[in-house]
């Protein structure tokens, strides 16, 4: 193998497993050690930089970074690395030395955004402090998108959604709420230099089943019905309910039915348990509020007593592999199964829906109804129109609506200042020796063996009295401490330097996981196979170092380092040593700029 | 020397022995030595070597005298027994501890301070009466704790860190070893783990007395270019003459070798040591022939490594001095105080 090119700026980013799992590249790890040292400012204020929302996100997340977490590997659990985010964002001090100046003179660029979600919100954020004027328009009469329609309160406070809106809005944003755009075309006569389009998927999908029409008064879409919850518009529901769907909209709609007068709350899925769209954080919440998920059940019927629904029936399936390995889900044949409710709510899905955008404005969409967007640029085949978020490749996440937002900021900027948008910018990246005395780092290289600790939760008695009572209350100070010792540093790299190494072996003896081997170079296949230890996770690196004395390579698996230090601390010669990688993404402004 | 203890966390995909333990099973505390030491990685061999034949810790028993290599067996083999002895005199505490237990396997760890200088006459009696053991020296050429003047092995001529000279002819242990009757003789060097953990393995099986001299570079005082013990010079002098690749059972010789490539040994034990000849006329069997080579690859500034001689049936102190074979603690009344009868007929036979 050819020796690993270190100022490659990916090959470090990918060992610090969380920051290269989330869409906007947070650096986790950097925040994490902050927390335990209770500069709880300080770790929201990377966190800002990074994800624009931590108050909302520290309580929200999807948490791409959690599965993927170096944790996983070594021990059972990630480390909680989204409530620490909350940690940060409700112990905070005063901020406003982190907020950008907005200059009084503007640039003269006017930039209009549809839509006021969080992927809206992000290009606000990013552009406004460099001078541009941004409108954003939204039908609703508040900002937030669906952070505020869908979310619904017991998870998401609104006092929360209020601080980290405002605090974007504040930058000088103009509102125009309670304004729906009814069409494109309209709105690029009025000349914005560029249009944001962060419109969302607000469109949920229908279950055209007998028994649909005539029942249809106690019948819900999912996604409406939670947006009425939140407007204040529905307060009740019946005492038997049926939530259909396993994504995470059914788990917020069947905890929803919980406190708005639903004892009997069931939720039925086609396929199976694990199949289950839903996080499996959202399903234990579930369960844990007395929600039975039953699985392998197709509805085939609303039944109903001259139009008032009485309940739904389902067909028995099981799930078979064809010679391919493709599941299909065939009848068992058993007699159908009657549930009996007083509601329904249908939770099978979310859909994009553009019909305020004119197909002859000279956007291209593809045969699914969807826009053509450049994933790097987010541009559309409209150059100054710009997708981000749901809008743009269908459902997804805050985060990387976020991300989105992120990047779409960037490719505005460099429009406006008559740049190549496909010429991207490079990240920001830094690396920095800790070394402070012989066997002194500058972080806290000791690893705990602690287990992933649980956030504490309000008693379920108070917590399903009142929808808009939260239901975790998040970590004290000592639980997110002990919590946080669980990281592993990631970003604290192992650098090592063949022309200082004389092959002692101090390292390899000293390495606690086995990830060091010094031997005869190979190609990689070969070489995984006669390593200290088997390197078989193909997505991890092996870290190639070569000029030694013997003609041999270094060879470090990546895949489960402690980043303890230990092999910097035994080497003699300095060969090794643990240096900070920090990783930032450029964001919109000069530095985005090639000129 | 590190604050922080070593993580417990281990790799998820660690092989297991018939025990069921991974080699970090077979640890000890954390090091204190230098960072670099050779001594370091000879701890690391014999744990590997533990392992690999799957021997329980509990019937290990570790003895060491005084120095940095004395002080290793602290950091592997945790949950085996220790003796830490004084300073040159771990021979005859290992051979009482052996005479008194005969069960338990013996691993004598020793510096060549504590061998050569203050303890040679120990190291010489201990040898030729076939103690049953691993005798270890960790060979740096100076003594390491004492902040590095030389000691008994190392070369004339040899430079050490701070430019001083050494003046007296060098005490060689193996050679020494081969002289006084060892029946299993080996060098090896703590920079080659491929070479050291078969060798170590093999002496553990081995019946009588196995001595191994391992060169452990001393990182602080002795490691530069000058030293006939440094890692750059030792690399650059090897003269390996086999390699132990590997050890089986009586069983089946699957692996192909050209013909006379190949030398085997059958031990006491029934296991067999294959060992591939890399110096082709080298008989590891001839006593006085491997003598003559040593002397002469000396004489030429080369280090010679290998399994130097074996000689598999030669027996041990047990067996010469016809002793009990049960451990003395496993011993009864009966058999301790045969009673005046016993004591009567035992002084009639020496009037
Ligand atoms: C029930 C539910 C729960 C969810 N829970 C989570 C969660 O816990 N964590 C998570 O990360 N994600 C969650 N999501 C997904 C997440 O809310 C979305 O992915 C995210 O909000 C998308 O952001 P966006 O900026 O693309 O658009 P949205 O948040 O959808 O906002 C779009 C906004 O545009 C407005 N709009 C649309 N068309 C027009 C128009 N023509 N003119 C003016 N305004 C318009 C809409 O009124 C809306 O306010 C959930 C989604 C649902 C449905
Ligand atoms: C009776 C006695 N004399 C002298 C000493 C001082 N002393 C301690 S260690 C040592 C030499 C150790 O050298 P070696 O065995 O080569 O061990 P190394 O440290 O080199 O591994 C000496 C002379 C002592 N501890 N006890
Ligand atoms: S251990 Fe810490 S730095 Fe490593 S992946 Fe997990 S959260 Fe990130
Ligand atoms: S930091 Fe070094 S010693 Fe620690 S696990 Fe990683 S490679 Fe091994
Ligand atoms: S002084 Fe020499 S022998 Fe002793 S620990 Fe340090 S390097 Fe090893
Ligand atoms: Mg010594």
């Amino acid at each position: 193998m050819q020796p690993t090119d270190i100022r490659n700026p990916d090959y470090f980013h990918k060992v610090v497993d969380c920051q290269w799992a989330c869409p906007a590249h947070t650096p986790v790890p950097e925040y994490i050690r902050l927390i335990a040292e209770q500069r709880y400012t300080e770790a929201w204020a990377i966190n800002w930089e990074s994800n624009v929302f931590p108050g909302i996100l520290g309580r929200t997340c999807d948490r791409p970074c959690e599965p993927a977490c170096r944790r996983v590997r070594v021990e059972a659990e990630p480390v909680a690395i989204c409530r620490l985010k909350r940690v940060a964002a409700d112990n905070k001090g005063d901020i406003s030395p982190y907020l950008p100046a907005v200059p009084k003179q503007k640039n003269g660029k006017r930039i209009a955004l549809v839509g006021a979600g969080p992927a809206s919100l992000t290009v606000a954020r990013d552009l406004a402090p460099l001078g541009y004027d941004c409108v954003m328009f939204d039908g609703d009469a508040k900002g937030g998108g669906m952070m505020r329609t869908q979310i619904p309160r017991f998870r998401l406070p609104e006092s929360v959604t209020d601080e980290e809106v405002d605090r974007i809005v504040d930058l000088g944003i103009e509102t125009r709420y309670g304004q729906f755009i009814g069409s494109l075309k309209a709105l690029l006569t009025e000349g914005w230099d560029a249009v944001f389009v962060g419109s969302g998927a607000p469109r949920g999908r229908e279950l055209d089943i007998p028994g649909r029409k005539e029942a249809a008064a106690n019948i819900h879409i999912g996604i409406d019905w939670l947006s009425s919850v939140s407007f204040g518009h529905i307060d009740k529901i019946g005492r038997r309910v049926i939530v259909l769907g396993g994504g995470n909209t059914a788990m917020d709609c069947c905890r929803s039915s919980r406190r708005l007068g639903g004892e009997e709350v069931t939720v039925v899925v086609r396929s199976g348990f694990e199949e289950m769209k839903a996080s499996v954080w959202e399903k234990e919440d579930a369960m844990h509020e007395g929600i039975p998920i039953l699985n392998f059940l197709v509805p085939v019927e609303f039944t109903h007593d001259n139009g008032k629904l009485t309940g739904v029936l389902f067909e028995k399936v099981k799930a078979e592999f064809d010679e391919k390995g493709r599941r299909n889900l065939v009848p068992t044949g058993e007699p159908h199964q009657h549930i009996l409710c007083d509601d329904v709510l249908v939770a099978i899905g979310q859909e994009n829906a553009f019909p305020w955008i004119e197909r002859d404005v000279g956007i291209e969409f593809d045969r699914w109804g969807m826009p053509k967007v450049d994933p790097k640029t987010m541009q559309s085949s409209l150059p100054n129109v710009f997708f981000g978020g749901d809008a743009a490749f269908g459902p997804k996440n805050i985060i990387w609506a976020v991300a989105h937002g992120h990047e779409a900021a960037i490719s505005i900027d460099k429009l406006c200042h008559g740049e190549d948008v496909n010429d991207r910018p490079p990240p920001g990246v830094t690396l920095v020796s800790q070394k402070m005395g012989i066997h002194e780092w500058s972080y806290d290289n000791d690893i705990s063996n602690d287990l992933r600790y649980k956030v504490p939760l309000r008693d379920i008695s108070v917590a399903l009295k009142d929808i808009r009572t939260e239901v975790e209350l998040g970590y004290d100070d000592k639980l997110a401490y002990l919590e946080a010792e669980r990281c592993l540093n990631c970003d604290i790299q192992t650098v090592f330097n063949g022309k200082l190494c004389i092959e002692c072996d101090a390292c390899v003896d000293i390495c606690p996981m086995d990830c060091i081997t010094f031997t005869e170079n190979g190609d990689e296949e070969d070489l995984r196979t006669r390593l200290s230890a088997p390197a078989i996770n193909l997505t991890q690196d092996l870290y190639i170092g070569n000029s030694l004395k013997t003609g041999r390579i270094m060879a470090k698996d990546e895949d489960v380092c402690l980043h303890c230090g230990l092999c910097a601390e035994r080497c003699p010669t300095g060969a090794w040593d643990m240096q900070k990688f920090l990783f930032e993404m450029t964001q919109a402004g000069p530095a985005c700029r090639s000129r | 020397m590190t604050y922080i203890v070593k993580p417990r966390l281990h790799h998820p995909k660690l092989p297991i022995n018939a025990l069921g333990y991974t080699h970090r099973d077979y640890e000890g505390s954390i090091s204190t030595l230098c960072a670099g030491c050779g001594h370091d990685s000879i701890s690391a061999a014999i744990i590997q070597s533990c392992f690999e034949l799957a021997l329980p810790p509990h019937r290990i028993a570790k003895l060491s005298g005084i120095g940095c290599s004395s002080k290793t067996p602290t950091y592997f083999l945790g949950q085996s027994h220790g003796f830490n002895s004084v300073h040159g005199r771990m021979p005859s505490v290992l051979t009482g501890a052996n005479l008194a237990n005969r069960d338990l396997i013996y691993l004598g760890v020793s510096g060549d301070g504590d061998s050569a200088s203050i303890g040679l006459g120990q190291f010489a009696h201990c040898i030729r009466r076939g103690v049953d053991m691993v005798y270890i020296v960790e060979n740096n050429g100076v003594y390491g704790l004492t902040k590095g003047q030389f000691s008994a092995t190392a070369d004339k001529g040899s430079k050490a860190r701070r430019g001083a000279v050494n003046t007296d002819s060098p005490i060689d242990l193996v050679a020494m070893a081969l002289q006084l009757g060892a029946s299993f003789v080996a060098r090896s060097f703590s920079g080659d783990k491929m070479q050291l953990v078969p060798l170590i393995k093999a002496a553990i099986q081995h019946k009588g007395a196995a001595f191994i001299d391992v060169i452990s570079p001393c990182v602080a005082f002795n490691n530069n270019p000058e030293s006939t013990k440094s890692f750059d010079y030792v690399r650059a002098h090897n003269d390996a003459v086999n390699q132990l690749d590997f050890m089986v059972a009586r069983e089946a010789i699957t692996a192909d070798y050209a013909p006379g490539t190949l030398e085997t040994v059958v031990q006491h034990d029934g296991s067999m040591l294959r060992l591939r000849k890399l110096a082709p006329d080298y008989d590891p069997r001839d006593r006085v022939s491997a003598m003559t080579y040593l002397q002469q690859r000396h004489a030429a500034g080369e280090v010679v490594t290998g399994l130097l001689f074996v000689e598999e049936d030669h027996g041990d102190l047990h067996e010469f001095l016809d002793t009990v074979e049960a451990p003395l603690n496993a011993l009864g009344e009966n058999e301790l105080c045969p009673g005046q009868e016993a004591l009567d007929r035992y002084n009639a036979a020496h009037r």
